[in-house]
């Protein structure tokens, strides 16, 4: 069995649930191609500090699985891409992807000498913004596959073009123009993943109006060692290191006028982050308000263990306002505590808002999306099956789990085709 | 013409420099050039701005035309270009870019010695680059499915849907598990099973070709590898021999003691059930009080997942809050109900779900714990709530309380009859487990993994879950099972060594049968035979090397990395008794360290020059010889890094870094009777997104090092 089966499957999106998929497939016997809209795999789980509950760093996973593509001919990797269209049926699809101009090629050595002469600049997405690249940046130390890019909207094109002068490799073209790629494939895998709630739309929580209410994926890279204060956690406002942070659950979550389903990971993404906290500034202090604590399972260990931390308070309730205090000097969060059954006042230097999961948009897993931008697991007899946040809003173990199961039923449909065949 | 890869020692190398990418602006090439010319080995030696465009064709012509058995390519990482610089002779990567050229003072004394440290080590390795040769036997395909509740009749339909073989194990006599006796269902958003029921998959796969449906069958033993395991059954026509390729054990779950719940009043209060004896009455349709059949009119459902639950809690999951809602709606039809909860974990769209209940009028949500449950003259059940949100305390009369026991694994220890595969294994009968009881070996990254290699756990074996929760966990165990027959046919490893064919020998004349190998393999692949010799399993093997780390008398190999490779590597640097600074040999993990390292080079940091990095397996692979021994030829010291071990390790071999760590205890030992400061051998956590406390780290080694002085077994 296997080595028949040559119709590939093809995953959509590049993220832990992608890769996930396209490995595990590819290593029993099912090639696979991987189209990823970014510069590179990773996904959202590349820009985490840590991960839950072992507060290990997500690079050292998605390393071992960039290992495994290196030396896997079987995967086929299409970065800067965008399916656009999928049309036939089970076992005989043909997908068109397009592949946007990176405008530098796989000659790249990844020298650099391309982003050190460049003089043009752009506001790091990676980092959320809180930094800035050259227009010629590399997306990310640990990135896959290990290329420059050039940014589109940053870059000055022929009235520079400085980076081809310099590039010893001949890797760079900014006149580079659109591909469009045509694949057979046998089966999909949507793993599209998800992108944070706009934080912006809870007018009460003051996220925009303040630098020091930030949101977790935010505090993610404030506190990853490769992030833009190198893993310090300071203050926006002033780059002070801070001495008291606040984690209000639920932004957007659990709430009829944003999200009305729970973000799932929320809880212990908050718990986790403020165990870096402390790890990090043992005296800061952490206050974590939420309506309900929801670590199930084995995460209950990690919950507990971070809640007996002893500069960590966590109150039961809803935070209702966000202000500064009259000094200026720090920020007010205005909770109702339902244990006490009364609002209260708690003054920090730096807020993070659990803004919670929404589907990632502007696919072709919208074709198959549910009101909220979800889409089932297994959609009946299509031979497209989704995994990871596509699905729904889930952590990375579940992620890779329904991976390795997407991966599984689209190989059903890719073997019944190459028996047929 | 074919390579020469014989004999080691004799085989033919290239050298090929990369001057680019500042590698030439930073290190001396020519005299690079000229001591890798001076080394008998080395048959050619070509420098190139680039050999990773179009002057890789020059290595694989000389491949050819010199018959080149190895090619030591000193430029940049191996995480680099591995596409390209693919030849039929073996590969050895000198990272000059990235360890050295980025990360060192260009062209100072300490660059262009480590340099050419570094290109004579990957010369001497150049020799123990064999292609392996891969183990193949005859294989099986069939999967063994352990368990046929709906994780197991999952993985055995999305087995047959590849085209494989299954037989699917039941010890009851009945197919479905506890999927038999669930009383309704949640909606299929909400986790529930979906448009397939239970009689229909039966149905579908006893008429499936190639599935096998056993009832009232149990594993007697397992034996063998991936893609040969033979297996006794025992089954209604007495025991029977086969043979499987892989497992998925797929046995599902238990109710916890009934000890652990005393003091909710189970066991001493009649009308106190657990969440499965619901599930049971509300199937059968008899929702009444158990101690005198008298219809229910108010129930308490306690979550019972508060602090005080202890290990409970690690059963209960994210599915034990959707059990209680479900229930309280099946309670609710006749009765009210009170759902008594410390945290509603209704995670994702489940909160949806919870919401719908919250609607029903007939169910109240109190958000405390219980502090006390009696039988009473006047009710079967009085129980007392300390309510924390009402801040007061809440006393009740039921009829019937049902506690969310959760779903142990029956892979659980904390079992009194765990489920047993009967592996026999001479690390134990059992697959081993993690927290709570659960299989999987590598939480988070790779849940499916597991440490017995080509036996996969589904379903609660994983985690508590709805039917098609279970049964989506089958599916993927499925895939694993099939994949690993896959590897096996052809001799290659499965994760996280993917695809590699090599595998440990071992010179048995030498050995002295003390076991350490067989006892420290974290994967079990290792048996005794009746010399009490090991014995290898190449197919359990995940090429790690903690056997090769183990070995007191250092007998065994694989055909590309042994001890004897890391010796000659660490040999072949010069250690001159004036030294002016010290030489350090830096063994670094090459999955976390090493990529660690070479990030350090990319963010064009700076360390001292003094580190010669080798890249290692696992610091399991390291053998105290190794260590041991470049101490006595005059390393200033030895460091090495690599991954947290303990609890939440990540030592993606479980208990390499571990087993390291007691291996270098033992070897300070022995270096304090040497008077050598031990100080100089040193084991550094360090994880992968380390770059940038690396250099300060290596810094204050380097200077600890040097105030020691140099190494008194200089020149010895």
């Amino acid at each position: 069995m296997g080595d028949d089966a040559a119709v590939p499957l093809l995953v959509v999106g590049g993220g832990i649930a992608g890769i996930t998929a396209a490995l595990e497939a590819s290593e029993a016997g099912t090639p696979a191609i991987v189209v990823e809209r970014s510069t590179h795999l990773g996904g959202r789980v590349a820009q985490l500090a840590r991960y839950f509950p072992k507060l290990c760093p997500p690079t050292c996973g998605l390393e071992i699985n960039y290992q495994r593509l290196r030396s896997n001919p079987d995967v086929t990797v299409y970065t800067d891409s965008t399916v656009l269209g999928l049309a036939g049926s089970p076992g005989h699809y043909r997908a068109t992807i397009e592949r946007r101009p990176r405008y530098v090629n796989e000659r790249c050595t990844t020298c650099g000498a391309c982003s050190s002469t460049c003089p043009a600049e752009r506001p790091n997405a990676f980092d959320y913004g809180m930094s800035r690249t050259k227009a010629a940046y590399l997306p990310h130390q640990a990135a896959f596959p290990m290329r420059y890019a050039i940014d589109a909207e940053a870059c000055l094109f022929d009235e520079c073009g400085r980076c081809v002068e310099v590039c010893q490799y001949g890797a760079i073209d900014l006149h580079e123009q659109p591909v469009s790629i045509e694949v057979e494939v046998a089966a999909v895998v949507l793993a599209t993943g998800w992108d944070p709630y706009d934080a912006s739309a809870i007018s009460n929580l003051g996220f925009g109006s303040d630098p020091d209410i930030v949101t977790n994926v935010m505090f993610e890279r404030m506190a990853a060692d490769d992030g833009p204060t190198g893993g310090r956690i300071l203050r926006p406002s002033n780059g002070s290191e801070v001495g008291s942070v606040a984690f209000v659950q639920c932004a957007g979550s659990r709430d009829r006028l944003h999200l009305p389903y729970c973000s799932s990971i929320c809880c212990l993404a908050s718990l986790k982050e403020a165990a870096l906290l402390a790890e990090k500034i043992p005296t800061a202090s952490a206050s974590v308000f939420y309506i309900d604590l929801r670590t199930p399972g084995t995460y209950e260990l990690f919950a507990n263990r971070v809640l007996s931390l002893p500069n960590l308070q966590a109150t039961k309730g809803k935070v209702a306002e966000i202000r500064r205090t009259a000094s200026k000097d720090k920020l007010e969060v205005v909770a109702d505590d339902m244990v006490l059954g009364q609002m209260t006042t708690t003054a920090v230097d730096l807020v993070v808002l659990a803004t919670g999961m929404v589907a990632a948009k502007g696919g072709i897993q919208e074709g198959w999306a549910d009101a909220f931008g979800f889409v089932e697991a297994e959609i009946d007899g299509s031979g497209v099956f989704a995994a990871g946040c596509a699905t729904g809003p889930s952590d990375v173990a579940t992620a890779t789990l329904g991976a390795t199961a997407a991966a599984m039923r689209a190989i059903g449909v890719a073997r019944a085709e190459a028996v047929a065949r | 013409m074919t390579p020469d890869t014989g004999t080691r020692g004799t085989k033919k190398t290239g050298v090929y420099i990369c001057k680019g990418c500042g590698i030439n602006d930073a290190l001396d090439v020519p005299a690079l050039k000229e001591a890798a010319m001076a080394n008998p080995a080395v048959a050619v030696v070509r420098t190139s701005d680039a050999f990773c465009l179009k002057d890789s064709s020059l290595i694989s012509q000389d491949v050819d035309a010199e018959g080149l058995g190895s090619v030591v390519l000193a430029a940049c990482s191996p995480r680099e270009k591995a596409d390209i610089f693919r030849y039929s002779a073996s590969v050895k990567r000198v990272n000059l870019r990235e360890h050295v050229a980025w990360c060192t003072e260009p062209n100072s004394p300490g660059a262009l010695t480590l340099a050419g440290d570094l290109l004579a080590m990957g010369i001497a390795s150049a020799r123990f680059g064999d292609p392996p040769a891969p183990y193949v036997e005859d294989h099986e395909q069939r999967v063994l499915v352990v368990g046929g509740g709906p994780a197991g009749l999952s993985a055995a339909r999305a087995a047959a849907g590849a085209g494989f073989e299954v037989v699917v194990v039941e010890r009851e006599a009945e197919l479905g598990g506890f999927w038999r006796h669930l009383a309704g269902d949640f909606p299929r958003s909400f986790g529930g099973a979906g448009p397939v029921s239970l009689g229909a998959l039966v149905e579908e796969l006893a008429a499936t070709k190639g599935v096998d449906l056993r009832t009232c069958c149990t594993v007697t033993s397992i034996t063998g590898q991936p893609g040969r395991f033979a297996v006794l059954l025992s089954g209604p026509g007495g025991s029977e021999e086969m043979l499987a390729g892989s497992v998925v054990m797929a046995t599902g779950f238990q109710a916890p003691a009934p000890g652990q719940f005393a003091h909710y009043g189970l066991g001493s209060v009649a009308d106190v059930v657990t969440s499965i004896d619901f599930e049971h009455m509300a199937a059968s349709g008899n929702l009444v009080r158990p101690s005198d059949g008298a219809p229910v009119h108010r129930v308490a459902i306690f979550a019972c997942d508060g602090p005080q639950d202890g290990e409970n809690v690690l059963h209960l999951g994210a599915i034990g809050t959707k059990i209680a809602l479900k229930q309280a709606q099946l309670a609710a039809s006749d009765a009210e109900v009170f759902v008594v909860y410390e945290d509603m974990a209704a995670t994702g769209l489940s909160e949806l779900y919870y919401r719908q209940v919250q609607g029903n009028r007939n169910i109240f949500f109190v958000r405390g714990r219980a502090k006390s449950v009696s039988q009473t003259p006047s009710s079967p059940v009085s129980i007392s709530i300390d309510a924390t949100v009402l801040a007061r305390e809440l006393s009740l009369d039921v009829d019937l309380v049902v506690l969310q026991v959760g779903m142990v694994p029956t892979s659980s220890p904390v079992l009194s009859e765990p489920v047993s595969l009967h592996l026999g294994y001479l690390k134990g009968e059992n697959l081993p487990v993690h927290k709570g009881g659960y299989v999987d070996s590598n939480f988070v990254c790779f849940p499916f993994e597991t440490r017995r290699t080509g036996i996969y756990g589904a379903g609660s074996l994983h985690r508590p879950g709805s039917v098609s929760e279970v049964a989506n966990d089958g599916v993927a165990a499925a895939l694993k099972a099939v994949q690993v027959v896959h590897k096996a046919s052809a001799g290659a490893a499965v994760h996280p060594r993917v695809g590699d064919l090599g595998y440990p020998r071992f010179f048995m004349q030498k050995c002295t049968a003390c076991g350490r190998c067989t006892q420290e393999c974290p994967f079990g692949a290792l048996e005794l035979d009746s010399q009490r010799h090991p014995s290898i399993n190449p197919n359990r093997c995940r090429r790690c090397g903690i056997c090769m780390g183990a070995c007191p008398v250092q007998v065994i190999s694989f055909p590309d990395y042994s001890v004897e490779m890391l010796s000659e590597m660490q040999k072949s640097v010069e250690l001159p008794e004036d030294d002016p600074e010290p030489r350090i040999l830096l063994l670094a993990c090459e999955n976390d360290a090493y990529p660690a390292l070479d990030m350090v080079g990319i963010n064009r940091l700076r360390y001292p020059a003094n580190f010669r990095v080798v890249p290692v397996r696992c610091l399991g692979s390291v053998n105290a010889v190794v260590v041991a021994d470049a101490i006595q030829r005059g390393y200033d010291a030895v460091v090495l890094a690599g991954c947290r071990s303990g609890e939440d390790y990540q030592c993606h071999f479980i208990e390499g870094s571990a087993l390291l760590g007691q291996r270098m205890a033992n070897v300070a030992e022995t270096l304090g009777r040497m008077a050598i400061e031990e100080e100089r051998v040193q084991v550094i956590e360090t994880s992968i997104s380390d770059a940038r406390r690396l250099p300060s780290v290596l810094s204050s080694l380097a200077d600890q090092i040097a105030e020691l002085g140099p190494n008194p077994m200089k020149g010895f």
